[in-house]
């Protein structure tokens, strides 16, 4: 992003398993079609591989993984550690996120931990790396040197706030921002104009968050049921409109649009394809939507 | 005030087996309030206990009173005479309650007959909600009088998260979003620059992570 | 109106429903009743306002526990009908009769010793 490209990245969940067969089959679909893939943490509070250890893996395959930490299950005494340890193991990317709750997940009885949250964990992290401290200001023996990333979800409420929170996680110490996928355009437009309006979009890198909607029923869920989300109601009829075995298509039509729009649009330095499960058809994404081949840096 | 709920019928005939002779203790305190250990609910479980106790041919004696409260020895001390003349007492107070018994009655058995669960006021005739979560550094005062310790599923200090719609948390349709109201508050108000400032993380030694506490009013002690 | 309900229901009298608790619906059961209820105005038409809803909310408080306890929560229930309906309260009292008789005694019953 540096050099001034288009960013394209992809997302992975870690296997529900120490098997990794199928993770490195998602990682060999994914390879030379983006940039850097995001490695989730516990995504949704459902236990899985822990985030670390699969951006190892991703790394002994050839790729580059954006990790992802969240403040649900970890303390501050875990998170420095597990920052220091992945930076030594290879990873240089890291996202940091408050996490679903673990009522969503598959342990609701867990113990809640949520020491810190994502925008302390965004000021740890820079901290850590440019002051060389640890949160109790003790010097650090070989300081993380992590491009920090963040989370902004425009759609959430209250919008009016929204931006601001932008802007604090930047002022924290955001390198770069992923949105939460994207299908209100009109909104998102007015987000951006925002977020130029305020200069932010050169103290940062912002990327488009898109997932190509499969079915009508998933737009119909993604609607309803997961907070923060905005579907608009014309994207829901032009996917019935398609016609049956034709919605997929006409989802990856829509999020090609969208792709189109954001090279050209100011303050996207890139977009960020959540094609989770659906990893096999991101090559496909890529070749359509001209963002192949990724650049060498 | 220290909220609970009545533990399920079963799960108290199940701690009372093989025990004839009880006795159900109240409390005057915050169970009276909240509806669930005063003078009133000792009376309908002491009934539902007979009730049970009879559909399965069995007799039991109970017995009942109300403390004013049961976390005091001042009130505790009050059934000393007759605390040995049972063979379990079960207690209606907040967790506290029993174990102040214990303490004071070591050979007798002290059951809690509720589920205590958080500090928090009536927001409606009947409906209690959670309010604070005893940290032990009130930082309320930042937020224009809300906690987001107690209030936010996520404690985040510097909220909302990306889950909070149409005011409502993430969790459930039931539970209010308090970083929402926060915002749109300090926006009423004028004061939405107090938000922009990132909030530290939370010194939570003083709350329960840091250990069991203790309250000392030194001018008080003898 | 001289009109008969059975000789096996005991009247109660009260100035309003509203003054009905769920102990003393208890104490009935517990006391051996085969089955309690509440005879209460009409909604909308209690002298005192509410006290026939409150009454509604207590006894449907007393058939959750009843069901808790491992009892009929038909074996308790609420009426409505206004002090001039004196053929319904037979009908009434009719009606819970034969419900309580097809549910048999009270499993509260004092079980004679083997």
């Amino acid at each position: 992003m540096k050099a001034g490209h288009f960013a394209f990245t992809g997302e992975c969940g870690p296997p529900k398993g120490a098997n990794i067969d199928h993770l490195r089959e998602k990682i060999a679909h994914l390879k030379g079609m983006v940039d850097a893939v995001n490695i989730t943490d516990n995504q949704t509070a459902v236990v899985r591989m822990s985030s670390w250890a699969a951006s190892t893996i991703v790394i002994q395959e050839g790729m580059e993984p954006n990790f992802q930490m969240v403040c649900r299950d970890r303390n501050r005494l875990a998170i420095q550690s597990d920052i220091l340890g992945v930076y030594a193991m290879g990873v240089r990317n890291m996202l940091c996120l408050s996490g679903d709750h673990q009522s969503f997940g598959n342990h609701p009885q867990s113990k809640n931990v949520y020491d810190i949250d994502s925008m302390q964990l965004i000021a740890l992290v820079k901290k850590m790396r440019d002051e060389g401290k640890f949160m109790n200001d003790e010097e650090i023996d070989g300081p993380p040197r992590l491009f920090i990333g963040a989370a902004s979800n425009p759609f959430a409420d209250p919008f009016e706030f929204r931006i601001h929170r932008l802007a604090m996680k930047i002022k924290a110490g955001a390198d770069f921002i992923q949105t939460q996928c994207i299908y209100n355009m009109e909104k998102f437009r007015e987000f951006m104009k925002m977020t130029v309006d305020m200069g932010l979009h050169e103290q940062c890198f912002i990327l488009a968050g898109i997932t190509p909607m499969k079915s009508v029923g998933m737009a119909q869920y993604m609607a309803k049921s997961v907070p923060g989300m905005d579907v608009p109601e014309s994207l829901i009829k032009r996917l019935r409109g398609a016609g049956k075995g034709k919605v997929g298509e006409e989802g990856i039509k829509f999020a090609l649009e969208q792709i189109e729009e954001f090279k050209e649009m100011k303050g996207i330095a890139g977009v960020h394809l959540m094609a989770i499960e659906w990893e096999h058809r991101v090559p496909e994404i890529a070749e359509r939507a001209g963002v192949l081949p990724r650049p060498i840096v | 005030m220290i909220i609970a709920d009545r533990k399920p019928i079963d799960e108290i005939l199940d701690m009372i087996k093989g025990c004839n002779k009880i006795l159900v203790l109240g409390c005057k305190g915050c169970v009276t309030v909240c509806n669930v250990g005063g003078s009133k609910e000792v009376g309908i479980l002491a009934s539902s206990l007979k009730i049970a106790r009879k559909k399965e041919g069995l007799s039991v004696e109970i017995d009942e009173k109300t403390l004013e409260r049961q976390c005091d020895p001042e009130y505790t001390d009050q059934i000393k005479d007759i605390v040995d003349n049972y063979d379990a007492v079960i207690s209606m107070a907040c967790g506290v309650g029993p174990q102040f018994l214990s303490e004071a009655y070591p050979n007798q058995r002290f059951l809690p007959a509720v589920n205590t669960t958080f500090f928090g006021g009536a927001v409606q005739h009947g409906i209690w909600a959670e309010r604070c979560a005893g940290c032990g550094t009130c930082i309320i005062h930042y937020f224009d009088g809300m906690c987001p310790v107690a209030r936010c599923s996520k404690s985040m200090l510097n909220g909302p998260c990306g889950g909070s719609a149409k005011g409502k948390c993430e969790i459930s349709k039931d539970v209010d979003c308090v970083w929402d109201m926060i915002v749109r508050k300090k926006i009423e108000q004028g004061r939405l620059e107090d938000l922009l400032e990132v909030k530290p993380a939370k010194d939570w030694h003083t709350a329960r992570d840091g250990g069991p506490r203790k309250s000392v009013r030194e001018e008080l002690v003898q | 109106m001289r009109l008969s309900y059975p000789s096996n229901v005991k009247v109660i009298q009260v100035p309003c429903t509203g003054r009905i608790d769920i102990i003393h619906l208890l104490k009935a059961i517990e006391d051996g009743a085969d089955g309690v209820y509440v005879a209460g105005c009409r909604e909308g038409e209690c002298h005192y306002l509410t006290g026939n809803l409150k009454a509604k909310k207590r006894v449907q408080y007393v058939k959750n526990l009843l069901d808790e306890l491992g009892l009929e929560p038909e074996r308790v229930e609420m009426f409505n009908l206004s002090a001039g309906e004196g053929p319904r309260f037979a009908e009434i009292a009719v009606e819970m009769v034969k419900r309580i008789k097809e549910l048999g005694p009270s499993p509260v019953k004092i079980k004679k010793a083997a």
